[in-house]
């Protein structure tokens, strides 16, 4: 049984907090507009996230609580809670690419890349992620890397569009 | 109020306008099958096990949520209605930590009495289960996402009903899971370990830290002496897990059990209830006499004390300094009751039973200690104690009834009503009004403070002097009552406080299954021992009481009451839940 470790992301410093003031300001800490703030909250973020001394600094600002910002963050796909990378490789989960076997699109995407799905290479070049269909159904099982998206996959061929990417 | 005729499996009915199909069909002996849904809480409508034909609908039904119309006609007994039913749990199962041998809830479990009821052993869907970390570090609350079924009832309790809002659900699709902010452990959030969350899943997800063992084995260490104390909210409730009538009075029972169980002498929480009034109401006095910080809060709800030093950090001169009465128990068992036996400190082990999770957190606080000894060592809940009961194979019903052990053992009406909401309240009352007034109080059962009614107030004619008292039960009426003294608008002198809706009888601590219906039952039960059980009502009459001022601690508020019974309060460390703004 593993314990819950704790993850500690401390970004906020004086400059970003005044960044993120100016952004709730042009929204007239308007708690209602949370999604727009939290996109340009997260494109002042290096690494373009959400870390958790920042949502718990807007949901103050916002008096709001912290679980609703934290919801949101992670309900929408265009928000990250963790550290992105330069680029994001979407795994579709969804039921046509599930009945195309999108688990052995995944075990090689793991193996050529060295991470799992939900982490980041060490050199921060590229992120694996979970998606939703995003429409590329007809060449399931498919992949999106940041808006590119790709389909019925070999390895030789996955190997080159990834390297095309470094 | 307006009536409806409708037919249920062509039994006809009529029911009030405004009564789902759920609660219609109870009336008739029919139980359709819920999960998301609990009695006391809003209608969710999220996990579709409640679904029922009704003619003319193409669709099926939620039965928990749809209201019934007149001339409506339900069948809840179709092969369709079945189909479905057994669908939805199989679903959850799929995805479901199958571990009931291992699990706390085995017996006690929703989940597993459904997939009893429709006979699902195994299924042939894919399992596919999420795997999240367990978060165990804490003293009091165990979560288990892997055996969520994502009702967010305990979602609804966090925030609501507690406002303490440190769960929520998050993600989506096949992801979507219940979760604190950014997964971090309870420990690190201000989850205050009421433990409300874990009394209202309906599966072995959020439980309470399992404690029994230690207890097994302190009992078996020829070394060590081992006492144990009983919480007064224990004795109403605790006949539940055995299925008894809601609210039993099974005090000798209990101590009974307790005694067979091993422990060397069985002590009753009562006796530093009353203790705690002695020093509280006297506290009370000081401060309205010496101008001190008014309102004086009580302090012996540690879910409240949690949540006050996490989120009202810059008011807790306003908190009595008195010690709950589990841990002026502890303190006492540890000092006076060690050296009356003879015995070192070190080689008493003190168990206390309680209806509370957040006790287990208070007693390991660094404070909580007399001279480098644990006040308490180990804190069970009412749950675990049944567990013991069962395990042993002691048959609970047929027990005789026996008597707590002195010099602990009595305790007057004014400490068993501490397991009620307003309880309190009215036990310090009883004593101060004399102490301050010189006569009884012109009645002493006290209306005012009692009932379900989140907040409660009263005016107090104390010679002359209107004194304001209020009570609050239910974090969420708490944040009322303190945002009250925030804007410097509380009128009240005197406020009692109990993290728990319903006070300790509604413990997080307490039997599976507790309901508000549940609580006004044992809150009836409480009121009766006040009145119809005990010799005394008075906490300042208790004849005991008097002797332990008299032999060892010689005055209230004297030196050693400071030294044992007080303590001091600190804000929550900074966690990250409660950034505070420049
Ligand atoms: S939560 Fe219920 S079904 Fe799941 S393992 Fe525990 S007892 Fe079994
Ligand atoms: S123990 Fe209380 S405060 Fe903590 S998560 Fe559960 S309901 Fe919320
Ligand atoms: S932890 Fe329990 S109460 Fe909360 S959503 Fe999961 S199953 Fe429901
Ligand atoms: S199901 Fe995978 S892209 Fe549509
Ligand atoms: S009990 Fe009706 S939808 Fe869950």
């Amino acid at each position: 049984m593993g314990s819950v470790t704790e993850t500690k992301f401390e970004v906020l410093n004086d400059e970003l907090a005044s960044k993120i003031d100016k952004i709730l300001s042009e929204n007239a800490y308007d708690s209602t507009k949370l999604v727009g703030i939290l996109l340009d909250v997260q494109d002042v973020v290096p690494k373009k996230y959400v870390p958790m001394d920042v949502a718990a600094y807007v949901a103050a600002k916002l008096n709001i609580p912290l679980t609703g910002v934290y919801d949101v963050i992670t309900f929408y796909a265009s928000l990250s809670e963790k550290p992105r990378a330069d680029h994001v490789i979407n795994l579709c989960k969804s039921i046509v690419c599930k009945t195309n076997n999108y688990m052995d699109l995944q075990k090689s995407l793991e193996k050529f890349l060295g991470i799992k799905v939900g982490e980041a290479t060490e050199d921060g070049k590229f992120a694996l992620e979970y998606s939703a269909c995003f429409g590329a159904c007809d060449v399931a099982p498919a992949i999106k890397i940041d808006q590119d998206v790709y389909g019925k996959l070999t390895d030789e061929k996955l190997i080159e569009i990834i390297n095309s990417y470094r | 109020m307006k009536e409806i005729k409708l037919s249920i499996n062509n039994q006809k009915i009529v029911v009030p306008a405004g009564t789902t199909i759920l609660e219609a069909a109870k009336e008739v002996g029919v139980h359709i099958p819920t999960l998301c849904y609990h009695p006391d809480q809003a209608i969710k409508a999220n996990c579709r096990v409640c679904v029922v034909e009704v003619k003319g609908s193409r669709k099926l039904s939620a039965a928990c949520s749809t209201p019934v119309w007149e001339g409506m006609e339900v069948i809840t007994t179709s092969k369709k209605v079945l189909d479905s039913q057994k669908g939805v749990v199989e679903l959850l199962i799929a995805s479901h930590n199958q571990d009931c041998l291992n699990c706390q809830r085995n017996g006690t479990c929703e989940l597993q009495n459904l997939a009893e009821r429709f006979n699902i052993g195994k299924t042939n869907l894919d399992i596919d289960i999420l795997t999240l970390p367990i978060d165990d570090g804490n003293p009091s609350i165990v979560r288990d996402p892997s055996k969520c079924i994502k009702c967010n009832r305990c979602v609804e309790t966090c925030s609501k009903t507690q406002g303490v809002d440190v769960l929520t659900h998050a993600h989506r699709s096949d992801q979507y899971i219940i979760s604190t902010p950014y997964n971090l452990p309870l420990g690190s959030t201000l989850c205050t370990f009421c433990g409300q969350c874990s009394a209202v899943c309906p599966v072995g997800a959020i439980v309470e830290k399992d404690n029994t063992e230690q207890v097994f084995e302190a009992i078996e260490n020829q070394k060590k002496h081992v006492i144990c104390q009983v919480a007064p909210a224990i004795r109403t409730a605790l006949g539940d897990a055995f299925g008894l009538d809601d609210g039993a009075i099974v005090t000798g029972q209990m101590v009974n059990a307790l005694k067979q169980l091993g422990f060397d002498k069985v002590f009753d929480t009562n006796f530093t209830a009353d203790l705690t009034i002695i020093e509280e109401g006297n506290e009370l006095i000081d401060r309205i006499t010496n101008g001190g910080t008014l309102p004086m809060i009580t302090s012996c709800s540690p879910g409240w004390i949690n949540y006050v030093e996490g989120k009202y950090d810059h008011l807790l001169d306003h908190l009595s300094t008195c010690k709950s009465p589990q841990q002026m128990f502890g303190a006492l068992s540890k000092s006076y009751y060690a050296e009356k036996m003879g015995i070192d400190p070190k080689d008493i082990c003190t168990v206390s039973i309680m209806p509370c999770t957040a006790k287990k957190f208070e007693a390991q606080r660094d404070e909580m200690n007399t001279n480098g000894v644990r006040d308490v060592d180990v804190v069970l809940t009412t749950r675990e104690l049944a567990k013991m009961i069962k395990m042993t194979g002691i048959d609970f019903e047929v027990l005789q009834e026996k008597e707590f052990d002195s010099p602990f053992g009595i305790g007057t009406g004014a400490a068993v009503i501490f397991g009620a909401t307003g309880g309190v309240m009215e036990a310090a009352l009883r004593t101060v009004y004399e102490v301050v007034v010189g006569e009884p109080m012109p009645s002493i059962d006290f209306e005012p403070a009692r009932g379900l009614q989140g907040i409660k107030e009263a005016d107090v004619d104390l010679n002359g002097t209107v004194v304001k008292v209020a009570v609050a039960h239910g974090l969420s009426n708490a944040k009322i009552v303190m945002d009250m003294i925030d804007k410097g608008e509380c009128p009240y002198a005197f406020i009692e406080i109990m993290a728990c809706p319903g006070g300790c009888v509604g413990g997080g601590g307490q039997p599976i299954n507790t309901t508000m219906a549940t609580k006004s039952k044992r809150i009836e039960s409480t009121y009766k021992i006040d009145k119809e059980k005990l010799q005394y009502r008075k906490s300042h009459e208790n004849p005991a009481i008097n002797k332990l001022y008299e032999e060892y601690l010689e005055k209230p508020l004297g030196h050693k009451s400071h030294e044992l019974l007080h303590t001091h309060y600190h804000p929550r460390d900074k966690k990250i839940g409660n950034i505070k703004l420049k």
